[in-house]
């Protein structure tokens, strides 16, 4: 088939030089006659790994990262152990759940989900992982998002927006309202002032309130 | 054509069998209840068409997208049973972005609208609202099974209402859904005349059940035979609950609760000696064994040994699931491997399908699974760290999945992972004939991969990839593959904006969703072609572009 040809042609080629780079360098397929790379993600899991097939290991620098492209992976210094969106595919709900049960105490009622064993970046604060309720003053019922899927600030509202503003007042938008968190201590903070991941960790649930009703929560921001 | 016009015809007048009416071909469709073949008969010719389509009692729109609800209700006005999917199965993992789409609402209302002697609905990955639900109750008349699987968007209110108001109701199965719990006892709102429940699944429900309302629900259900509760039921209870309600067959007890309760089972088998009552506990690592077991699912903590166990024990055991009990540790203290399945394989003839989750695998394992087991249907296989490969040779998998494609013939679902090649799509493409559902995560070396599998596997539907080196070219020298296909998945792979915009110019009838990375300032219009996408999501539908998008997501 022509297209086959023309694959295998590219392949004798050496697409290397244009093929992106997304991770650690190196493959298994030292077989192979053809050269090409296999792209591995940007998250570097664990620094020991059990599957050293890779001859051209090398840790992965910060400097390395910087040179991929961005990826669906949530940020994480190098150091630390990253963990890749949405993987392993195990559904939000059965993670936190099976947290609870390889911890080593025996709990006798359901908790929220304890911090897990290994020094991952979850952030598990509901009940249901890191699925936070949100209320909007004024909209009829709460909804619910799980932190983890976002990146930063900028995507949770945009997020938010979707949800709440879109269907709802099309002629409102979110900056006449003042996003809100309650914290692990049960106080009442303004979104925004502390690092995303920080908080992801604390943030128990949150609540957009109309700005006039935010007096005293500190300079109102984006 | 031509024949017994004026031609002597015989004394019983019959009519040409190309003049039956309508009613005797309805009759005859009745026995085709594959939709694919009526669907085939409907094609056959226009008066077997408006019969086929007129008695169609089963509906089953596996993409919400790819036809309106208006669409589905005009063309099919006899259907009693609807089932209608949304968001792609990544969106299980998160992967999806959030407010997407997947409304049943438009659903609910054509339905309303024009089958109101609808019984079933069921609907899955899609957004359902307590609206719906009330729209749902008030609706239909003999509305009979509600399904809702991994749906979200509504709350114990709309349950409530679906209580008060489906007077005719026998099943209320809640499989996996976010349920919002508005403190109201929905379960008491079923009126003390109601009596015709035979499955209540509600295992995935958060909050606290009054233990009464149940067993006054659950006495005078006398056709109760599936009950499947939360953990808010203590056990003590549940034993109590179980004797006045000895009509019941399957009981599930929900998840973890046997982690809580050691005893579950021994309290249980006392209450319960002889009684034939099967008891599925999810999720559970101290596993009661039946030998009628067909369906197995456990976690990890059952190791090796443990499913050796299973493997003696349980000859009819069809489907087996085990999930990672902490799937971000590293370290991986629980003794689970390929040794589990392995066992498992040789000793479960009746066994087809599998999903595994394990952190080693070898090449000579798979091979011996294949060996063992060329019935599998469903083989699903997640090896936690991407690119691990065969950890006695450090070689890729590839021959492992190879012999699993080429053995097992009627293989409709693969999940492959660990370190592969171009080579084992080589082979998927080649051999995997029959497979309907493949989703490929951190593999393949080219696009060679992803054109060795469009250009094969005939029978091809869905196809997943995530975080592969899978770039335009595949994707547009097999643009008519995809019109064949249902939907396709691509994330973090090396697409260009470019190569979206030309698919979509070049296929009218796809619907190219891009989802764009929500960090980027500029609208997608602006963006150049050589821009790479983050998210791509394909699908065919004769309902062009949909107009509920959220910001995040443009259709090119």
């Amino acid at each position: 088939m022509e297209a086959t040809v023309a694959y295998a042609k590219a392949e004798a080629e050496n697409l290397m030089a244009t093929e992106l780079r997304l991770g650690l360098p190196g493959t298994a397929d030292d077989d192979q006659t053809q050269t090409t790379k296999a792209t591995t993600p940007p998250s570097t899991p664990r620094g020991k790994k059990r599957t050293t097939t890779f001859d051209a290991v090398e840790e992965t620098t910060v400097a390395e990262e910087a040179n991929n492209n961005k990826r669906d992976v949530e940020a994480a210094p190098p150091v630390a152990k990253a963990q890749v969106v949405g993987w392993p595919p195990v559904r939000s709900y059965r993670k936190s759940c099976f947290q609870q049960a390889s911890s080593k105490q025996s709990k006798a009622t359901k908790e929220e989900a304890a911090t897990p064993a290994s020094n991952t970046t979850t952030s598990t604060t509901a009940a249901n992982g890191s699925f936070v309720k949100v209320s909007m003053d004024g909209a009829p019922y709460l909804r619910k998002v799980d932190l983890r899927m976002y990146k930063g600030y900028r995507e949770l509202r945009e997020a938010l927006e979707a949800m709440f503003v879109s269907s709802n007042n099309g002629s409102a938008n979110l900056s006449e309202f003042a996003v809100t968190y309650e914290d692990k201590d049960g106080d009442l903070m303004l979104v925004g002032d502390v690092p995303f991941e920080m908080f992801a960790s604390t943030c128990k649930k949150l609540r957009i309130m109309k700005r006039s009703e935010a007096t005293g929560l500190g300079s109102a921001r984006q | 054509m031509g024949r017994g016009g004026s031609r002597a015809a015989p004394a019983a007048a019959m009519p040409p069998w190309h003049a039956l009416p309508d009613e005797v071909w309805e009759h005859a469709f009745s026995f085709l209840p594959a939709a694919s073949d009526r669907g085939a008969a409907a094609g056959a010719c226009r008066s077997w068409l408006r019969a086929e389509r007129r008695s169609r009692r089963r509906l089953s729109v596996a993409n919400c997208y790819a036809a309106s609800p208006q669409d589905a209700v005009e063309r099919f006005p006899a259907v009693r049973a609807a089932e209608v999917k949304g968001k792609p199965h990544f969106a299980d993992f998160g992967l999806v972005p959030p407010a997407w789409g997947a409304a049943a609402a438009p659903w609910v209302a054509a339905a309303a609208d024009g089958w109101p002697l609808l019984e079933e609905l069921s609907f899955k990955r899609m957004v359902v609202t307590d609206e719906c639900l009330e729209m749902i109750a008030a609706s239909f008349r003999n509305f009979q099974v509600l399904r809702l699987v991994s749906c979200e968007g509504f709350s114990t209110a709309g349950l409530a209402a679906i209580a008060a108001g489906c007077r005719n109701l026998r099943e209320l199965d809640l499989q996996e859904n976010e349920i919002e719990d508005c403190s109201i006892h929905w379960l008491s709102l079923f009126p003390e005349s109601f009596t015709s429940l035979v499955t209540l699944n509600f295992s995935c429900l958060e909050g606290d059940v009054n233990i009464n309302v149940l067993e006054r629900l659950v006495t005078r259900c006398r056709n109760l035979k599936t009950l499947k509760l939360n953990n808010s039921i203590p056990l003590d209870k549940l034993a109590s609950l179980l004797h006045k309600a000895p009509q019941i067959v399957e009981l599930g007890t929900g998840r973890f609760s046997a982690d809580y309760h050691p005893n579950l089972f021994e309290k249980l088998e006392a209450a319960f000696a002889g009684d034939g009552l099967a008891v599925s506990v999810s999720h559970l690592h101290k596993f009661h064994l039946n030998i009628e077991t067909v369906n197995f699912q456990v976690m990890d903590l059952i190791e090796d040994h443990g499913l050796a166990v299973v493997a003696s024990s349980c000859n009819k055991l069809q489907e087996l699931r085990v999930f990672p009990s902490d799937p971000f540790d590293a370290a991986g203290q629980v003794s689970l491997t390929e040794r589990g399945l392995v066992d498992v394989s040789a000793s479960c003839p009746m066994l087809e399908s599998v999903l595994y989750f394990c952190r080693r695998m070898t090449n000579e394992a798979l091979i011996a699974i294949a060996k063992n087991r060329p019935n599998f249907t469903c083989f699903r296989l997640c090896i936690i760290e991407p690119h691990t490969p065969d950890y006695i040779t450090h070689q890729p998998l590839d021959a492992g999945f190879s012999a699993i494609v080429e053995s097992c013939k009627g293989l409709t679902r693969l999940s492959v992972s660990g370190l592969l090649t171009d080579h084992v799509f080589k082979s998927i493409g080649a051999h995997a004939d029959r497979l309907e559902m493949l989703s490929i995560a951190f593999a393949g070396n080219s696009d060679l991969g992803l054109h060795y599998i469009l250009s094969g596997c005939k029978s091809l539907k869905k196809l997943e990839i995530r975080d592969c080196p899978f770039g335009d070219k595949p994707l547009l020298a097999n643009a008519a593959k995809l019109e064949t296909m249902r939907s396709l998945w691509m994330s973090s792979c090396s697409l260009t904006l470019g190569a979206c915009r030309q698919l979509a110019r070049k296929m009218p009838r796809l619907s190219v969703e891009v989802m764009n990375d929500p960090e980027r300032a500029c609208p997608l219009d602006s963006l150049a072609d050589e821009t790479l996408i983050d998210k791509l999501y394909v699908y065919r539908t004769i309902a062009g572009p949909r107009s509920d998008t959220p910001a995040c997501v443009q259709i090119v």
